[in-house]
């Protein structure tokens, strides 16, 4: 009989045996043998062909049955022959002096990526080294960056104009009761150092526009568009179809939501279509309301934000099948997915076979808006207020902040939260000055604006700093929040 | 559960260091008690076989392979498992580790940072020790490394 040596890593499928016993014959007879008496053994050392597997190396002696007569090899009676498994491996691959270096502590606070063998280091790495350009910190843009700077992005900017309001607060997970009259960037900013220290966070306090926004683009791998108007969303798309860049777009609505990829290369070196492959040209101004006059259940966009983060990560990393080609709708109301096939267009004006727009254009005209002007606001200072109340000056007080904060302090103002100042409008005097004020002074901006572009009103003064600013220079007994 | 004995994971750790930036590779050897742990007394340092680069790979040759399984008989050891190091990279088993890896061996991996020998303080910061283990679906389960509490 000859002798077979099984290797220590086998031996618990044969019994706990290093040596077996087998009859003469040829590798082959013998490989049947084993695994006739011992099926466990099979898959380790056949394939799902029968062949031995690659990894598996079978020696007669000294010698490799490769160098003999491979399976063929006579085997005698006193024949020795020794499983040796193929001892290799080694770290992940890409990772040389140029690619991202992780400490230690990065590697620790990764590690549940890390292990998934999917994922892994490699990933990772690709992670740190991207930039991800996030358009609009609201709504969508809160779970995108908590997302995103959790996920260890290496570089992420935000682009936002707007300062925190008390009615964001709903849906906008980013932010909290102490940001409000903040501006947004400068909020998220804080909050995601806080989350992740070894991440670099670029903030942009500005409306993106046609003039701005291929330089701020330009610096960034991939666009996370979470915007809520028609004419960003087209700008976006189109600045990232013009510089090359892979869009990653979400949109809710009351309780719908929807996630695409656009503008996406894939591995095959085919372009995806973009979001005017989708709808060429918008819909009519009016038509498609925005969140803050249509409303949105505050949950969807923390589903659809989340989605919209899983395919950034997914574009950056490589890792699965994007959605790009593809459009998805969640219907939160009936619980109901649907994905749609979409392709790209000839005629697209700016992708397709003749396009028309070589350039960003005007989106505010494009969608049938007038541009936004951000005309200067009335203003008045705490002191000159203090100055007009000492000298007797006939004027109107209004707060529009929230009932639970006028309660903690007030200025003997009219309460009108800012929610309720359109609905509120004739409790604003017309025929004498109107001061504004809420905490810092950025939802009595807003009010004012409302109030003036709705309701024509042109006698209404903003009140610089808000009531904190009002408890710090003239009535510092009373109290500050 | 795997118990390195303290002057077998200095050895494991100057293997590696005088490795570096190559991978370094070589055999465990001890013994499994019955719950299952595995007590690491004695390791077999051999070379790294693979042709070219081989600072992200490492290969044992058959020879080494048969001649470390004798050296477990000679011993009245049992054959634990293999070691290998990730220089610059943390001590998690790679997809080439997975794919190769054979059933029942632990797995040491030694994760060199930087090397400390060049650096003034050399400290045990930058090199990491974790052992991980097969599963039956063949993937990787981290095995806690017990450390030697010194008294």
């Amino acid at each position: 009989m000859a002798t077979v040596i099984i290797p220590t890593p086998l031996r618990k499928f044969t019994n706990n045996t290093a040596r077996l016993q087998v009859g003469a014959g040829t590798i082959q007879d013998t490989v049947k043998e084993l695994t006739q008496n011992f099926p466990d053994l099979k898959k380790h050392l056949l394939d799902e062909h029968g062949k031995i597997r690659s990894f598996v190396n079978i020696f007669i002696g000294n010698d490799d049955i490769r160098d003999l007569q491979q399976e063929h090899t006579t085997v005698k009676e006193d024949t020795v022959i020794s499983i040796v498994p193929a001892i290799a491996g080694g770290s992940p691959e890409g990772a040389g002096a140029n690619g991202a270096v992780f400490t230690k502590e990065e590697l620790a606070r990764y590690n549940r990526h890390i292990i998934i063998p999917e994922f892994g280091f490699e990933a990772q790495r690709k992670l740190k080294a991207a930039k991800v350009l996030v358009i609009g910190s609201g709504g969508l843009g809160s779970p995108v960056l908590l997302y995103l700077a959790a996920a260890g992005v290496g570089t992420i900017g935000i682009v936002d104009f707007d300062v925190v309001d008390d009615s964001n607060l709903q849906r906008q997970v980013l932010f909290g009761v102490d940001e409000i009259g903040k501006p947004k960037v400068e909020a998220a900013r804080r909050r995601l150092e806080a989350l992740n220290p070894y991440i670099q966070i670029n903030i942009y306090n500005t409306h993106l526009n046609s003039s701005n926004a291929l330089d701020i683009l330009r610096d960034y791998d991939v666009i996370a568009d979470g915007t809520d108007n028609f004419p960003t969303r087209y700008l976006v798309n189109d600045a990232s179809v013009l510089l090359g860049k892979p869009n990653i777009y979400a949109s809710i609505f009351q309780f719908e939501g929807q996630v695409s990829v656009f503008n996406f290369r894939d591995k095959q070196g085919q372009l995806g279509p973009n979001y005017r492959d989708l709808y060429p040209t918008p819909p009519p101004p009016g038509l498609v309301p925005s969140c803050a006059e249509g409303g949105v259940l505050g949950v969807l966009p923390g589903i659809i934000g989340s989605l919209q983060a899983l395919e950034v990560i997914k574009v950056i990393t490589g890792v699965g099948e994007t959605l790009s080609g593809r459009f998805y709708i969640f219907d939160a109301l009936n619980f109901e997915s649907r994905t749609f096939r979409i392709r790209p267009r000839e005629d697209n004006p700016i992708s397709g076979k003749n396009p028309s727009i070589t350039a960003l254009i005007d989106y505010e005209q494009f969608c049938g808006m007038r541009a936004v002007e951000d005309k200067p606001l009335k203003e008045i200072t705490v002191k000159e207020l203090y100055d007009w109340q000492v000298k007797g000056e006939s004027f109107q007080l209004i707060d529009v902040r929230e009932p639970h904060e006028y309660e903690i302090v007030n200025i003997g103002a009219e309460l009108i939260p800012l929610s309720t100042v359109a609905a509120n409008s004739e409790r604003f005097d017309r025929d004498r000055k109107v001061v504004v004020h809420c905490k810092v002074g950025g939802r009595s901006a807003k009010a004012i604006r409302e109030l003036e572009e709705k309701f024509g009103f042109t006698n209404l003064y903003n009140l610089k700093g808000g009531i904190l600013a009002w408890v710090d220079q003239i009535q510092p007994e009373l109290t500050k929040y | 559960m795997i118990i390195i004995e303290p002057r077998v994971r200095q050895l494991l750790v100057e293997d590696a260091l005088n490795t570096f930036p190559d991978e370094c590779c070589g055999f465990l050897f001890g013994r499994e008690e019955h719950d299952g742990t595995r007590l690491v007394v004695d390791i077999l340092v051999v070379d790294n076989s693979k042709e070219g680069d081989k600072t992200r790979r490492f290969e044992i040759s058959p020879q080494d392979y048969m001649a470390a399984e004798a050296h477990a008989l000679d011993h009245d050891w049992t054959l634990l498992g293999i070691y290998h190091s990730h220089p610059k990279h943390p001590a998690i088993p790679s997809e080439t580790d997975r794919q190769a890896a054979q059933p029942y061996f632990s797995y040491v991996i030694v994760s060199v940072i930087e090397n400390t020998r060049s650096l003034a303080s050399p400290a045990e910061k930058a090199i990491e020790l974790r052992s991980w283990l097969l599963n039956d679906e063949h993937q990787f389960e981290e095995e806690q490394i017990l450390d030697y509490i010194y008294s």
